[in-house]
């Protein structure tokens, strides 16, 4: 019992159940490969980045309890980093100086990426800092519509970001100079290139939701959950809450310009459209779905709402064309209406999220027994 | 004799209202000092002062001797100034363990953080009871007990009660008083704001009234119970 109940977040599996996992995992890609095809395997690709960002949100959100609805920014910093710095880009903006554009290597640009998009998070937690709830939400929201909006313009007068079009080209990530776009071969076993993504995504999620255990645990973690509850008391317990608060920020916005580096290696090719307000509200939704505060939880909405539009999208039309023998109603508004009906059903039933974390999990059972009584 | 706390001509304002009008305050080592006054005359103003939490127009805050001018609100803490705020602001979703154990935030010697959280389970039997429990879920007058004990595991030099009696039933602020009385005879310098005047002057051995923003009285507790100013205005007789 006390195992189960560990500090921090949800049930903990024992270790043996952590290597099966970790197995199963690792066999995905192939199993997803051989049942569902090539194109599923590039979905979970993009899952895992969606993971990655959730619980970068979840810090800022989950633990320190700012809302912030603009998040998805730190994501196209992060992005465009990588972008500018490894394609041919950078030659039209400054011929003279980079008459090829710049290509620094991708593991010279992710810790770039997250100090940059980390000073971006503390750029919008200064101006910030005394609003809460509601009000911060709408700051935050202005804040991702700005980085969208200047990513969108900054063509004229030096085409830094090449506006609408976006920025192609750009270089496939290697490790130790394999390049991860080409099927490679790794003592006999045959590595096509998105199950290679598929392994540096799970890497670097891993290294996410390690960090951010060791967070929850800290002092630090502790400092942002009483900020959460009650930011006068935390402050008269001897927390400097500027600087926990901004560090939130800064560590929410890291792991989303970690991500966005990989995004842009990944897909080859960024575009403002990527990152919309509906991108941000998603991820937000992942939070909250799968249960704000809990790692797992965070992780399991990930999964579910990155999933569940591409289940959608390969079963809506067969489906129809089989039972009606045509496509009444098209897939991506069938999305919208089922996502909200899903986030209304889970809010109503379960509205600490599909996996609460401890304390809302306690919370919630506190009040039931209190009606009980 | 060096005054604990030391604060000359105070002044405190939100916008262009002062809410504080240059209020002199001392407190001895080891004294309990009461200040009393009713609603808006800028008690929990001068609080939230003295702790940091408002930055002052003017005046002078000393602590032991040393000036508070520059020192931000959590560095004051590690100082040993703590703060009970008005409406207790235990972390409800915390447990009362966990609270506690946020109370010496600042400190990072863990025996002794271990210790003074037996000794807060002592002082306050009823924190034993429920200490997994949510803090959300106690009762008022439970939490204003967390509250204070949370506070005393920044182990403070100077306490101060916002208003402890708050909301609370006759029998919890009984209960509550006693155990201010019972840190106090443990040695600790206490401000105690309070509206509810007998009860505070009962306990403290000085006192001070404030009404709108200034310092209209002031003197040693049994004088001021006993006072034609206090009886009329504070404690309707």
């Amino acid at each position: 019992m006390k195992q189960l109940l560990s500090p921090g977040g949800g049930t903990q599996p024992t270790k043996f159940t952590l290597c099966l996992m970790f197995a199963a995992v690792l066999l995905l890609p192939f199993a997803t490969d051989a049942l569902l095809g090539r194109g599923w395997v590039r979905i979970m690709d993009f899952a895992m980045l969606y993971i990655m960002l959730a619980l970068g949100l979840n810090i800022v959100v989950g633990y320190a309890g700012l809302l912030d609805l603009g998040y998805i920014a730190f994501f196209a910093v992060g992005a465009y980093c990588y972008a500018l710095t490894g394609s041919p880009h950078l030659a039209l903006a400054f011929p003279l100086l980079f008459p090829d554009g710049l290509h620094l290597s991708f593991w010279l640009v992710v810790p770039l990426a997250a100090l940059l998009a980390g000073g971006f998070g503390v750029l919008l937690g200064a101006p910030t800092l005394r609003l809460r709830g509601d009000y911060l939400a709408i700051v935050t929201l202005g804040f991702g519509e700005i980085i969208r909006i200047f990513m969108n313009n900054l063509n004229a007068p030096i085409n830094l970001t090449n506006g609408p079009q976006g920025i192609s080209r750009i270089d496939p990530i290697s490790m130790a100079g394999v390049s991860l776009n080409a099927t490679q071969e790794i003592f006999g076993i045959v590595l096509p290139s998105v199950h290679l993504y598929f392994y540096l995504f799970l890497g670097f999620a891993a290294l996410v939701v390690f960090v951010s255990q060791r967070l929850e645990k800290s002092r630090i973690g502790r400092a942002w959950m009483a900020i959460r509850e009650d930011e006068i008391a935390a402050s008269s317990m001897g927390i400097n809450t500027r600087n926990l608060k901004l560090l939130a920020f800064a560590m929410g916005a890291m792991f989303g310009g970690v991500s966005g580096t990989l995004f842009a290696g990944f897909q080859g090719f960024v575009s403002p459209e990527s990152f919309s307000l509906m991108e941000s509200i998603m991820v937000l939704c992942m939070v909250v779905l799968g249960g704000m505060g809990n790692i797992y939880g965070v992780i399991l909405g990930g999964l579910l709402l990155a999933l569940l539009p591409e289940v959608l999208r390969h079963s809506v039309v067969p489906l129809q064309q089989a039972l009606f023998g045509k496509t009444l109603i098209d897939p991506e508004s069938l999305r919208m209406l089922l996502f909200g009906t899903a986030l209304i059903v889970v809010m109503l039933y379960r509205p600490a999220g599909i996996w609460p974390s401890r304390v809302r999990r306690r919370e919630l059972e506190t009040d039931e027994a209190a009606e009980i009584v | 004799m060096n005054n604990i706390l030391d604060v000359r001509d105070l002044q405190v304002g939100y916008g262009g209202i002062q809410a504080v009008k240059g209020i002199d305050l001392c407190i001895a080592p080891g004294e309990l000092v009461a200040l009393i006054g009713s609603n808006g005359a800028g008690k929990t103003t001068t609080l939230k002062t003295l702790a940091g939490l408002l930055v002052p127009g003017s005046g002078q805050i000393c602590f032991d001797g040393q000036n508070l001018h520059k020192v931000a609100a959590h560095q004051r803490v590690s100082m040993g100034i703590a703060l009970v705020p008005e409406g207790r602001g235990v972390f409800a979703r915390l447990s009362v363990a966990e609270n506690l154990l946020m109370g010496a935030y600042s400190r990072c010697d863990q025996d002794e953080i271990a210790a003074d959280l037996a000794r807060m389970y002592v002082l306050f039997p009823r924190l034993i009871e429920r200490k997994d429990q949510l803090a959300g879920t106690l009762s008022g007058g439970e939490q204003q007990m967390l509250a204070m004990a949370r506070a005393l595991m920044s182990r403070p030099r100077l306490l101060m009660l916002d208003e402890p009696s708050m909301g609370l039933a006759p029998l919890m602020v009984k209960k509550i008083f006693e155990t201010i009385r019972e840190v106090a005879a443990q040695g600790m310098s206490i401000l105690l704001v309070e509206q509810n005047a007998r009860l505070a002057l009962q306990v403290a051995g000085r006192g001070y009234v404030m009404e709108s923003g200034a310092v209209t009285l002031s003197g040693a507790a049994c004088d001021l119970l006993g006072s034609d100013a206090v009886q009329r205005a504070y404690l309707g007789a």
